[in-house]
């Protein structure tokens, strides 16, 4: 009884998971949107963003949206990650971690043969691509405070290779990002519990 | 200041109509409904047409609040003794980029023979300056990145008077908080006093060993590396020292006001 009891409570997520995600997605929606409208500002290769798609109306509003989300972000993810650390949770669910473990359950999945009865455990390929996003964010964080302030984090400046390397940092990391959470999107889309879960922590496993 | 519309579709609408419905009877004090119902509407059409959310007043204000913010954390943030970056003369980028809110041929003419630098606010000394005078105080040349708030950013050579000297020379009081600038082009601007006697910090009269053009900001501008292009101003016609928060051009509109990298 004492094994059924814990694993019940581990099969949901816990609160402040679900408050850190859902935090975390406005913040990444704030910083991906008016990110691109200062992208538009002066593009760095040969496009622009549509418009349409972007925060804050002209530079000068995408700007403030920029640096008032990038406190949000900031905030959110030491406080996700320190919990994350603090309740074991990281090491649990996240690892063990291997090569062959990812190839073999991505093979597994591709042949419709991934089991989702426990959706708090995550697959190795799950466990990547979240450890991916979150060391995107950690990468996109530093990149920013380079572009932010490339005078007073020198130390940071010289490690990404200058102001200039930084940006294009940004731009790249940015980029994985919204390539993680489009492939996140159609995972939620094919298997719709996930977001239950995600929403009341409960639902996790399949009866 | 332009500001993206898009029509809201007709579901948008419906979501806002029926929310409104829901909400409503819940929340009884007048003015705290109507706040909701306000930021309802804007940031619900906003979020789904991709609009912009800055037209809600009071997302306006929260936004230029945390810049407020992000000015006091900047100003934490600047080490007066960290020096920007400086290259070698190769790199220097050429051309180098005319930017400012007009095109280049509407830069200021702004004759040399009778040009007078006026000093105001909170200095010993306010007698005006000609450009003899300030030719034959000690210079310095430093190659440094330019970095515009759109991103870009560009290499170039500034020599002139370091603005510490000039400010020690006039008397000014450097424990006021600002240093405001008044430009022939009817730009304006202001800076920090930290900023002010930082080091690298330059009254800028030659770009690249010549005199500095007139695209460049002909007689002087203020070149500081640890600043975006936006607070170095052009065409600087006066200069003055105070405690009251002077704004600027950009600053006014939206634009942080500390502005720094």
């Amino acid at each position: 009884m004492a094994s059924t009891a814990t694993l019940e409570k581990t099969a949901s997520h816990p609160g402040w998971l679900r408050l850190t995600h859902w935090l975390n997605a406005v913040a990444v929606l704030i910083m991906v949107t008016s990110g691109w409208r200062i992208y538009n500002a002066s593009p760095l290769f040969g496009f622009s963003f549509p418009s349409q798609l972007t925060l804050g109306g002209w530079l000068g509003g995408a700007l403030q949206w920029h640096f008032a989300g990038m406190w949000l972000l900031f905030v959110n993810g030491v406080l996700y990650l320190m919990l994350n650390i603090a309740t074991g949770r990281l090491f649990t669910r996240f690892f063990p971690l291997s090569p062959r473990g990812v190839l073999q359950d991505l093979s597994t999945a591709l042949r419709g043969k991934l089991a989702h009865d426990d959706l708090s455990h995550y697959n190795q390929v799950q466990r990547l691509a979240y450890l991916f996003a979150i060391v995107d964010i950690v990468l996109l964080i530093i990149s920013g405070l380079v572009l932010w302030k490339s005078v007073q984090f020198g130390l940071l400046r010289e490690l990404l290779g200058g102001y200039e390397t930084a940006r294009r940092v940004h731009f790249v990391a940015m980029a994985l990002l919204v390539g993680f959470v489009a492939v996140h999107l159609v995972m939620v889309a094919l298997v719709p519990r996930t977001l239950r879960l995600m929403i009341t922590g409960k639902g996790g496993k399949s009866s | 200041m332009t500001v993206d519309k898009s029509p809201i579709s007709s579901d948008a609408n419906e979501i806002i109509t029926e929310s409104r419905r829901l909400l409503a009877p819940r929340i009884h004090d007048t003015t705290r409904r109507n706040f909701l119902l306000k930021g309802l509407t804007l940031g619900g059409i906003s979020m789904l047409s991709g609009c912009s959310l800055s037209d809600s007043q009071s997302v306006e204000t929260a936004l230029a609040s945390i810049s407020r913010f992000n000015d006091r954390v900047q100003g934490w943030l600047f080490d007066p003794k960290a020096l920007a970056p400086v290259y070698d003369e190769a790199m220097i980028t050429r051309p180098f980029p005319f930017n400012a809110f007009y095109g280049e041929d509407d830069a200021p003419s702004v004759e040399a023979a009778t040009y007078r630098l006026e000093i105001s606010g909170l200095v010993a000394d306010k007698r005006s300056w000609r450009l003899e005078e300030l030719r034959a105080m000690a210079q310095t040349d430093q190659i440094t990145r330019h970095i515009c708030v759109e991103g870009w950013s560009a290499i170039g050579r500034w020599g002139g008077v370091r603005f510490s000297d000039f400010l020690q020379r006039i008397g000014a009081d450097t424990s006021a908080r600002f240093v405001g600038f008044k430009c022939a082009d009817d730009y304006y601007t202001s800076i920090d006093m930290a900023t002010a006697l930082h080091p690298q910090t330059l009254l800028a009269l030659t770009y690249d060993g010549q005199t500095l053009p007139r695209q460049y900001g002909f007689p002087m501008k203020l070149r500081m590396p640890t600043k975006l292009g936006y607070k170095n101003p052009k065409h600087i016609q006066a200069i003055y020292i105070t405690n009251t928060y002077p704004g600027g051009y950009w600053e006014d509109q939206g634009y942080n006001w500390f502005g720094g990298s």
